[in-house]
């Protein structure tokens, strides 16, 4: 077997196994860290397949960045462990049957899938044989004259997106000041009887904090 | 060999389904979110490796952003939703208004 296939198995089953256990945790820490380990595996399918450029932004913007503002979130929020549900309104079989109908659902998407891309490895692989495969583009240069020239457009808009997307997560997670007054004062406010407070924990003290 | 990049890609998509569909926070369901976008970045990259061509490594440089603005007004929402009624059940914000 070549070394390619065996690194190829030992990276897919790591990314596969970690992903499994990012939606087996039943602490959101825990999944959020599994999570980079899934990504630490794809970044080395990505070698194998000639992108070293994808890999490195793999970790620096998915592992480095988007990971660390879910575990912010994760934190700020205190949500240490799910919701059991038990004390709801609604019977806990309805839930049950949701999950297994949920569950259901992907199990026929996976068998759909391979069975879609075996059914067109047969006729002769979805990218043909590897005896003809192209040599590959892995160099930064030409990545980057492709992506200021032919996709400069796209690019562009891309910014823009990020932008709109910055000023939108400001207004959502920005709290609604109900008086133009206390709008003013926002760090000596009290919580008012409209609005939960958080509690959330600082070491051994307990702050308040509204947020 | 590039064929089973494709099933891989194809597992790692059904995971990311099955957590969006069983799990009850709202935090693990954006990262199942996470998974599928990244099962689809792996489908990129080796269609981009088949052909020889560079177009498939810079989809996945725009996938990776929209993935990061997604996850901005994704937990902006969610620490909204979380400050009305204290839980990240998305049974628990099953009423549009109130």
């Amino acid at each position: 077997m070549l070394p390619d296939q065996i690194l190829f198995y030992v990276l897919g089953a790591l990314a596969v196994g970690a992903s499994l256990l990012v939606i087996g945790q039943k602490n959101p820490i825990h999944s959020v860290l599994w999570l980079i380990a899934s990504f630490a595996g794809l970044s080395g399918l990505y070698i194998l397949l000639d992108a070293p450029f994808v890999a490195v932004i793999q970790i620096i913007i998915y592992a480095g960045a988007i990971m660390v503002l879910f575990l912010f979130v994760v934190m700020l929020l205190n949500a240490g462990h799910e919701d059991t549900g038990e004390d709801e309104a609604r019977p806990v079989s309805v839930h049950r049957s949701a999950i297994r109908f949920g569950a259901l659902l992907s199990g026929v998407l996976v068998v759909e899938l391979v069975w879609a891309l075996v059914s067109a490895g047969t006729l002769g692989g979805v990218f043909g044989s590897t005896a003809t495969l192209p040599p590959a583009v892995s160099s930064v240069r030409t990545i980057g004259r492709a992506l200021f020239t032919d996709y400069a457009f796209a690019f562009e808009v891309t910014s823009i997106l990020i932008l709109v997307a910055m000023v939108g997560a400001v207004v959502l997670a920005r709290r609604e000041a109900t008086h133009p007054a206390q709008a003013t004062d926002t760090g000596a406010r009290l919580p008012g009887p409209a609005e939960p407070a958080l509690r959330v924990e600082v070491g051994d003290e307990q702050a308040e904090r509204v947020f | 060999m590039l064929n089973q990049y494709l099933i891989l890609s194809a597992v790692l998509f059904s995971i990311g389904t099955l957590g969006v569909f069983v799990r009850r926070n709202l935090i693990t369901i954006l990262l199942s979110i996470e998974i599928m976008l990244n099962a689809v970045n792996l489908t990129f990259v080796a269609a981009g490796r088949a052909y020889g061509a560079v177009d498939g490594q810079i989809i996945v440089f725009f996938v990776m952003t929209v993935a990061a603005a997604e996850a901005a007004v994704g937990l902006a929402i969610v620490i909204a939703l979380f400050r009305h009624r204290a839980s990240l059940d998305p049974d628990a914000f099953t009423s549009l208004k109130w």
